[in-house]
């Protein structure tokens, strides 16, 4: 009764669930970062929020498991609106209820879908926030995130392969946000003042990019 | 830091209970974060809520009563509150008259309450929205969030709450509340940074011998440090800032608030010195209000917003109001 698929062969809820395991744990390591980051250009509160709503997401996920891996996003991004607050609340949530959403009722998907998904999901966050790639905000992660998945899947990359490549453009992006003037959100207030720090937001997004490869890795070991 | 709390996780619902204790007049569901005037929805008026991070007390629950908000939503410290919570919130206080939001212009705020006024209309309630946005501060607006709600949101409750107390409709009630907002401007000084209960250390560093000009009410930085000045060369700085940006042509009400810290000793001196700095700029004081009203929880300092008025929102601004931080003529 060993139905956990081979690298590549597909992304179910149990995929969707590990990565929300993976994502809720790396949240709570490097929560007090993340709070560190958000203390010179925010107001030293992302770490909290984060692992709160991921918490939250986990728990509500946990009592009424989805059978579908877009079930699972939709449920952790409405999460997430509910509970977080702050602008990273409707962002995070939109990001993943528009992701699960694009995914349909589908059972298994590849990563071919899992790129519409987070294109849907890039996508909602623009239109919602308003920003930009190069504002300094989490879109400076999650777009070199999506180009890079697109590509690695264009040159026929296995589902791990495409979301380790997606991992490392999110975290260069991240750090690249660190000479970016900060043109959304509450660094923006700080004009010039906002050069020289990495952007909270962006790193969190890393964060979960980050999960999406480790959740992959981890897929052929069957330990679900 | 020392801190008056249990843990910092429960600072803001600790809070709650203490308000509902110290306030029967008020409904405060602790659970869900809600703070509604007892009695609403208050036949044919029409309902004012609005909502913020916590940290900010007595904004906004302390403005809840009669003439100003018929519910507040809290937030988490310097986070704004979720959009379940408005649409509760805004349930509880229709009465089919329709609800105003009064949102401060911040990115989570706006986006909270947005999702929330489309929710609450999927329900059938009527809303409208007024963004507050008075602080000078923000100097490139078009490349920042925009200009942030500050003081202003206090004359933005209180006079939009006294027309709707006296029965105004909705696009009336929303159009003096918008009304209000152009005609404030606000400005802002750190003497201090701020510490959140969940980081415990201050959020940024501000040398002794230092004060911050333009600083927001979430702990963020200003725009620029001077060496520490007197109260009556800060009034000077901070006078200008907000008479340059609305050039009034007429009386003003003057805000001169308290970010938590400052005692009230140093905030009527400070007073003093923004009365003379408006003399001399040949602006005339209608009213004047003094003390901790739209805080930074312990940031010293202090910030002034004026409002300019005519005779009707002077009218709405001596109206009766009940609330646990503002009350007169009841």
């Amino acid at each position: 009764m060993n139905d956990t698929p081979a690298p590549g062969s597909g992304i179910d809820a149990t995929f969707v669930r590990r990565w929300l395991d993976l994502a809720t744990t790396a949240l709570d390591r490097e929560a007090d970062r993340l709070t560190e980051l958000d203390s010179p250009i925010g107001d030293a509160d992302h770490g909290s929020n984060m692992r709160r709503g991921f918490i939250a997401a986990r728990t509500a996920v946990e009592q009424e498991p989805p059978e579908t891996p877009g079930g699972v996003l939709v449920l952790v991004g409405r999460t997430l609106i509910s509970t977080v607050g702050g602008a990273s609340g409707p962002l995070y949530g939109t990001l993943l209820r528009k992701a699960g959403k694009e995914l349909g009722e589908a059972e298994t998907v590849g990563a071919d879908r899992l790129r519409d998904a987070l294109r849907a999901g890039v996508g909602g966050v623009a239109q919602l926030g308003g920003a930009a790639a190069g504002d300094k905000t989490m879109l400076d992660a999650l777009l070199p995130a999506l180009d890079a998945l697109t590509g690695a899947l264009d040159a026929g990359g296995s589902a791990a392969e495409v979301l380790a490549s997606a991992a490392s453009a999110a975290e260069e992006g991240a750090e690249a946000t660190t000479p970016l003037r900060a043109r959304k959100g509450r660094a923006s207030y700080l004009g010039e003042r906002s050069i020289g720090h990495q952007d909270p937001g962006a790193t969190s997004a890393a964060l979960l990019i980050g999960a999406l490869a480790e959740a992959a890795g981890a897929t052929g070991g069957g330990a679900a | 830091m020392k801190m008056l709390i249990n843990v910092a996780e429960t600072v803001v619902a600790d809070a709650l209970r203490g308000m509902a204790a110290a306030h029967p007049e008020l409904t405060v569901d602790v659970e869900r974060r809600v703070i509604v005037r007892r009695g609403a929805p208050y036949e044919g008026k029409v309902g004012l809520v609005s909502g913020g991070g916590s940290g900010h007390e007595p904004l906004h629950g302390g403005f809840v009563g009669r003439g100003m908000l018929d519910a507040a939503c809290p937030g988490e410290v310097f986070t704004s509150p979720v959009p379940d919570q408005m649409v509760r919130a805004a349930a509880a206080v229709d009465s089919g008259a329709g609800v105003l939001f009064v949102v401060k212009n911040y990115t989570g705020d706006v986006l909270n309450f947005d999702m929330a006024a489309e929710l609450a209309e999927d329900e059938g309630v009527q809303v409208a929205k007024v963004l507050v946005n008075d602080d000078v501060a923000v100097v490139d607006s078009l490349y920042t969030a925009g200009r942030r709600g500050t003081g202003a949101t206090l004359f933005v409750e209180k006079l939009a709450g006294a027309a709707a107390d006296a029965g105004a409709p909705l696009d009336r009630v929303a159009a003096v509340a918008r009304r209000v907002n152009e005609s404030s401007r606000s400005f802002g000084v750190a003497l201090s940074a701020v510490t959140t209960p969940a980081k415990g250390t201050p959020t940024f560093d501000l040398p002794a011998g230092e004060l911050e000009l333009g600083i927001g009410i979430h702990g963020e930085p200003g725009r620029e440090r001077r060496a520490m000045m007197t109260s009556g060369e800060i009034a000077d700085v901070v006078v200008d800032a907000v008479v340059e940006d609305l050039r009034p042509d007429g009386p003003v009400i003057v805000l001169v608030n308290g970010m938590g810290a400052t005692p009230l000793l140093e905030l009527y001196g400070f007073n003093a010195e923004v009365h003379r700095a408006l003399t001399e700029r040949k602006v005339p004081v209608a009213r004047t209000l003094v003390g901790n009203y739209v805080t930074s929880l312990d940031m010293a300092g202090c910030s002034v917003t004026i409002c300019q008025v005519d005779e009707e929102l002077l009218g709405l601004w001596d109206a009766p109001v009940s609330t646990p931080a503002l009350r007169w003529g009841c």
